[in-house]
């Protein structure tokens, strides 16, 4: 019987045939992890441990409260630097670099077939170039620290068709959140996700981080894009190389589901679970205080090139504040080359520094009680970006832009 | 053998081990008599050392609290019987040293006062209902289940 792509990478990596159920002790090629790096050190005395098992495959990125918020971020931070200097860590990103699950990507320790293991539940964005990748606990990333090893189960595999072509006012967002309002936030619970989308309309490395993201909303343990032409080009390898980690014609699928592009429309998942999801133009007319672009599902140069789209020659409306957080520094100089940041600046928005921004709701634009925010990042959950009396609506870039315009939520349809 | 205490699907984590005592909980008998709380209020009281919670679907969803894991544990939980787990749970349970089973034929033949004990190495939940066998957890986790946890674990391992 033919092998899925995680049963693949399992069994490649645990030296024998590994199928869908099995739990086997592997070693990542890469472990992530953030500014909860400072709380993970304080385990290795707990364990009774001082060094790192592999320095080398450890990846370090100051992203969430940067530049620290207030002394105890600054604390933290500070005891990491000490920390990568001491271990021997040299892929260490400190602040301003970018949002990390960017940032694994564009520095390529994302790659097809690898195994990346991070200490955040979005980690599963490098499977966009064909990575198996997973967000696991602060205790268990301390246990790979230390031993290089974990043990995992191999998932299951659930398999999204991508049919057709997407309309002009429609974005990956709108897929990833139709996907999710369709099989609910717990539809691909414990499963691997592959998405499949056609050969002559694939969808770009950024769409597919958006995909692979936003499968940690549907309870899946990662998400994978079969690296094709695309992939190989962006790392400036052959396609050829990839073909033997796709799943084989014959694998074993838990579940397939198609979904036809052409019916997408811009949709908004409304407070308070990102499964509670709607066409833009039925909540057209909701207030909102606050709008914001970036973040690590959706802070990508396309992202912007889109927002600029629409607020090209318009002004963000009076009593909005729209904030800009691009995803890393080099999508930030790309902008500024392609004159996106004067055309966001001169429609009204606040560039910020890259990085998670408000998403986690610790600084840089949190929200006042009964205040509302159209964003773009991934989780709409009460209370995360401030007050638990306030609102997230998460869309595209396109429909938090039309809606920053309109001072009130509304569709990008008309822009189109 | 231990004592079977049944519950539905989505068991999340909310009513495993309440939300408002996060931060302000932390003693192990304590965590205990809240453990849940806000699902089988009696449960704390019922709850003998070796007993086992049998589940249906999704247990354990919700936040990626460990104190939901631990909660039962500390009552004296022997192991969890599902027809599945969220995903963060199950780990949390491993990493805890709390047997995380998925058994849905188990799951669905079990009820709650019937009787059943867990057997790691040979991989069979032996009950009144029959037996149920599962894929035996290989020995690493084994190892973890055994330690009492993660932590416990790798400070035997280093210590060796
Ligand atoms: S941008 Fe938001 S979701 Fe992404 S890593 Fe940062 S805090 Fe998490």
């Amino acid at each position: 019987m033919g092998k899925t792509f995680s049963e693949k990478v399992f069994s490649n990596k645990a030296g024998r045939e590994v199928s869908a159920g099995e739990i086997v002790t592997l070693e990542p090629d890469c472990i992530l992890s953030h500014d909860n790096t400072a709380a993970i050190l304080k385990k290795l005395p707990e364990i009774g441990a001082t060094k790192l098992k592999y320095p080398e495959r450890t990846v370090v990125v100051l992203d969430h409260v940067t530049p620290a918020a207030d002394s105890t971020h600054a604390a933290n931070h500070k005891a990491i630097r000490q920390f990568v200097a001491d271990q021997g860590i040299k892929s260490f990103y400190d602040i301003g670099r970018g949002v990390c699950h960017q940032v694994m990507v564009e520095e390529h320790y994302a790659y097809p077939g690898r195994l990346i293991l991070g200490s955040d539940s979005h980690t599963t964005t490098a499977g966009a170039v064909g990575a198996f990748a997973a967000g696991i606990g602060r205790t268990e990333t301390a246990g790979v620290w230390v031993t290089g090893e974990l043990w995992l189960k191999c998932p299951e595999t659930l398999r999204i068709k991508l049919n057709g072509s997407l309309r002009d006012c429609a974005a990956a967002k709108d897929v990833a959140l139709t996907i999710i309002g369709s099989i609910g936030a717990d539809g691909a619970l414990y499963r691997a996700v592959e998405f499949a989308c056609d050969a002559e309309k694939p969808f770009s490395i950024a769409d597919r981080m958006v995909l692979c993201n936003m499968a940690a909303e549907m309870g899946a343990k990662n998400g994978y894009f079969p690296p094709d032409g695309i992939v190989a080009d962006y790392l400036g390898e052959s396609a050829a190389r990839f073909a033997h980690m796709h799943s084989d014609a014959d694998a074993q699928y838990a579940e397939e589901l198609s979904f036809n592009l052409a019916d997408v429309e811009p949709v908004i998942a409304a407070p308070h679970t990102v499964d509670n999801v709607h066409p833009a133009r039925e909540l057209a007319g909701n207030r909102i205080d606050q709008a914001l672009i970036g973040t690590c599902t959706n802070g990508r140069i396309e992202d912007l090139r889109s927002a600029a789209a629409v607020l090209a020659g318009r002004s963000v409306a009076e009593r909005v504040r729209l904030l800009v957080f691009p995803a890393s520094a080099k999508v930030y100089r790309q902008a500024l080359e392609e004159g996106l940041v004067r055309t966001l600046l001169d429609a009204g928005a606040v560039w910020m520094n890259p990085g998670c921004g408000p998403c986690l709701g610790a600084h840089e634009g949190v929200l006042a009680q009964g205040e509302a925010c159209i964003s773009t990042a991934n989780r709409n959950f009460r209370g995360r970006m401030g007050h638990p009396d306030s609102e997230i609506y998460l869309a595209s870039p396109a429909t938090v832009a039309a809606s920053a315009v309109a001072g009130e939520i509304a569709s990008p349809e008309e822009y189109f | 053998m231990g004592r079977v205490f049944k519950y539905g699907d989505d068991v999340n984590t909310d009513v495993l081990f309440p939300g408002k005592y996060t931060y302000t909980v932390s003693d192990p008998k304590e965590m205990a008599q809240h453990a849940l709380e806000d699902l089988d209020p009696e449960f704390s009281t019922k709850v003998k050392p070796g007993d086992i919670i049998v589940a249906g679907s999704n247990f354990g969803c919700g936040s990626s609290r460990e104190q939901a894991v631990l909660a039962l544990k500390y009552a004296g939980v022997a192991a969890v019987i599902a027809k599945s787990f969220a995903r963060i749970y199950f780990r949390n349970c491993i990493n805890s040293g709390l047997p995380a089973l998925t058994l849905p034929e188990a799951a669905r033949a079990l009820n709650d006062g019937d009787e059943a004990e867990v057997d790691l190495a040979s991989g069979v939940v032996r009950t009144n209902k029959g037996n149920f066998a599962f894929a035996p957890f290989p020995e690493e986790v084994q190892a973890i289940l055994k330690a009492g946890g993660l932590i416990e674990y790798l400070r035997n391992r280093l210590s060796e």
